[in-house]
Order: C-alpha cells, then structure tokens, then sequence
C-alpha cells in the first residue's frame, strides 16, 4: 500500500462491495389486520402471526361457471370492483387493467379478477358481452356475479374496498377504484388507485416483485 | 446569397402579418377550443380518452372525421340527452348507452368545437346559435 492510489482504489473496491451486499431486496407490505397465535414447539412456545387472507368464495362468472378461490390457486391476482354501465371511474380503471392484462398476458402466475356490484342488471351474459367488447375475453380475467351480500361483504371486509348502493347517486352506485393485488397465500400486498396513471404503473411494477417471491 | 436572405426575411415579415391579422372568428373559435378541452377533461376523458380512442368495441372512439362531419348537427343532442341507438364508428358498430350531461348552450358550443377541431379534424367553428338549432330538431 505504498502507491496512494492503490490505496484509494481498495477502498473504492471495498465500498462498492460492501453497499452492493447490504442492498436488501425490495419486498412489498403485507396489509390488513394481523393476529397472533403461539404455538407449541419442542422448546416451549413460540408466536406465529396470522395474517388476513381472502376466504373462501363462490361466484358465476362471464361464463355462467361457478367459480372458486381453486380458479386462483397458486396464483397472485389483481382484483377490483366496478358494473357494466358505470361511466364515471369504470371506463378509466378497465382501460388502464387492461394493459397490465395485455403485458402479464403470457405469464401463468397472474390473474385478473373483476366484481360486478350491480346485482340487478349485471348477469353473466351481461359480463361475457362486456368483457368481449372490452376485447379481454380470456379465461384469465374473470368477471364475476354474485349476491349482493357476499359480494359487499367480501368488498368491504376482505379486499378492504368501499362499496354501497346509493340511490341519490345518478347511476345508483359508489364505489372505490382501487386495484388490489392478493399473492399466493390470498393476503393483501398491494392497493392501487386504477384511475391514477402513476399508481397503475407502480402495480406494474410490483408484480414482478411480488412473483420473485415464489421462485426461491 | 444576399439576395437570399432578403427574399427569406420578406415572406417571414409577410407570414407574421398574416397570422397577426387573425380574424375575430378565429380568435373566439381558439377561445371557445381551450374551454372545450377543459370541459372534455372534467366531462368526457374518462371514457372518451385523452386522445379520443374510446375502450374496445364498449366506448366509440371520437376519431372517425366522417362520422364527426356527417353527424355534426346531432353531437349536441347526443351529449345533452344521452344516446341509446347504435351507432356505426369506423365501421364497428357500438350499441352501449351514453348518458345524458346537462350542459349549458355555450359549454356545448366549447366542447363541440374542441371535438371537431382535436383529435385530427378540422371542421371549424360551431356557434351557441346553432346549438340551439341542433338541439330543436333532436329525436
């Protein structure tokens, strides 16, 4: 270490090593309510925490086929709610969903899922039609009916989406434009306003982060 | 080379007049195109888009000038009371429903000359007058 420069160059070395090891891998939250469980271990106890997932569910989609949490299994999906004639936020959120459909197209592990909450009018030949028009007829995007109940249940309790009938409002509904996105494990990792074009384009961005954490 | 340069000079002094010389109509035609793509922003983007594209086969796009030129006397009565009937854009043919907007005579006036002036047309200007006309004879 004579030579000053040798020196300066270690050091540059070093730091650039250094920083490149400490850089941690960008993980995204895990959202909603959590609770914890001990559970019994050789050695005395230990604290598992439980995370709010999506449960279980039953709705007929495009196709009139009742479908399952089994249609998403092994998958991650971005999920929204929205209904056929709506004009005000609708046309917006599909338009931009439908370019993340277009770019995940080819990939297996993503997966759409739309909700109507128009339970009067929006029956699955209604959705088929729609989702044909919007050119997105595909078996992986599903858009699917349900009750009223089960669908503003597991809107407001499980996809943490605001959802409600109001008859003052001129089309009869009001809802929230967020696209949320759920892994493997049916938790919440992610919540979008799909009529924001900057937030659309962070979604697209963290899929991928969110599939790099199954490939291990 | 001199001579060049004079000839140059002389037909941008003789363009600058002429678009300085702009006519009444055109200036109000220009102010009524701004409010028009304030009033398509607030009233139409969401569906219509920013480009006037439309969504697939489910919203028509605003970008076919003939369908823009031939129905120009219907667009008022179009936004002003909805659209239930189909209608044949670029040779697709849309059947969803549009709703009614209640505009003023004057905001129609603005966004009709902004739809037919963007998005690659160039019908010229369209009059409160004429909204009045238009909107008498719809169905």
């Amino acid at each position: 270490m004579n030579n000053p420069l040798h020196f300066f160059s270690a050091l540059l070395l070093g730091t650039v090593l250094l920083t490149a090891s400490c850089k941690e891998e960008r993980k995204l939250p895990i959202y909603g309510v959590r609770d914890t469980k001990e559970v019994a271990k050789a050695d005395g106890f230990t604290v598992d925490t439980i995370y709010q997932t999506i449960p279980d569910f039953k709705f007929l989609n495009q196709d009139s086929v009742m479908i399952t949490n089994d249609q998403f299994k092994d998958k991650i999906y971005v999920a929204d709610f929205f209904f056929t004639s709506c004009t005000s936020i609708c046309p917006i959120m599909h338009k931009n969903m439908k370019t993340l459909f277009q770019d995940f197209k080819s990939n297996p592990d993503v997966m759409f899922l739309s909700h109507t909450i128009d339970f009067k009018y929006d029956k699955p030949s209604v959705l088929k039609k729609y989702a044909q028009k919007l050119d997105v007829y595909d078996p992986k995007w599903q858009f699917v009916y349900g009750p009223k109940d089960s669908i503003y249940t597991i809107a407001e309790k499980s996809y943490l989406v605001a959802v409600q009938v109001d008859s003052n409002d001129r089309e009869g509904y009001v809802h929230q434009g967020f696209l949320v996105l759920i892994d493997k494990d049916r938790r919440i990792r992610g919540a979008y306003d799909g009529t924001n074009p900057e937030q659309v384009e962070q979604l697209r961005k963290d899929i991928p982060v969110l599939l790099d954490e199954y490939k291990k | 080379m001199r001579k060049l340069t004079i000839l140059f000079l002389t037909i941008l002094i003789f363009s600058g007049m002429f678009y300085s010389c702009q006519t009444a109509e055109t200036i109000q035609q220009d102010a009524y195109y701004v409010n028009g793509r304030d009033l398509y922003i607030n009233h139409c983007q969401n569906c219509h888009g920013t480009k006037g594209e439309g969504l697939g086969e489910l919203i028509p796009p605003l970008t076919d000038s003939v369908f823009m030129k031939t129905n120009k006397q219907k667009l008022a009565c179009y936004i002003k009371n909805g659209v239930s009937e189909k209608l044949t854009v670029h040779g697709k043919v849309y059947e969803g429903k549009m709703e009614p907007l209640n505009l003023a005579t004057i905001d129609l006036a603005q966004v009709i000359v902004y739809i037919t002036n963007g998005f690659g047309h160039q019908q010229g200007m369209y009059t409160t007058e004429q909204v009045t006309t238009d909107l008498g004879n719809c169905k």
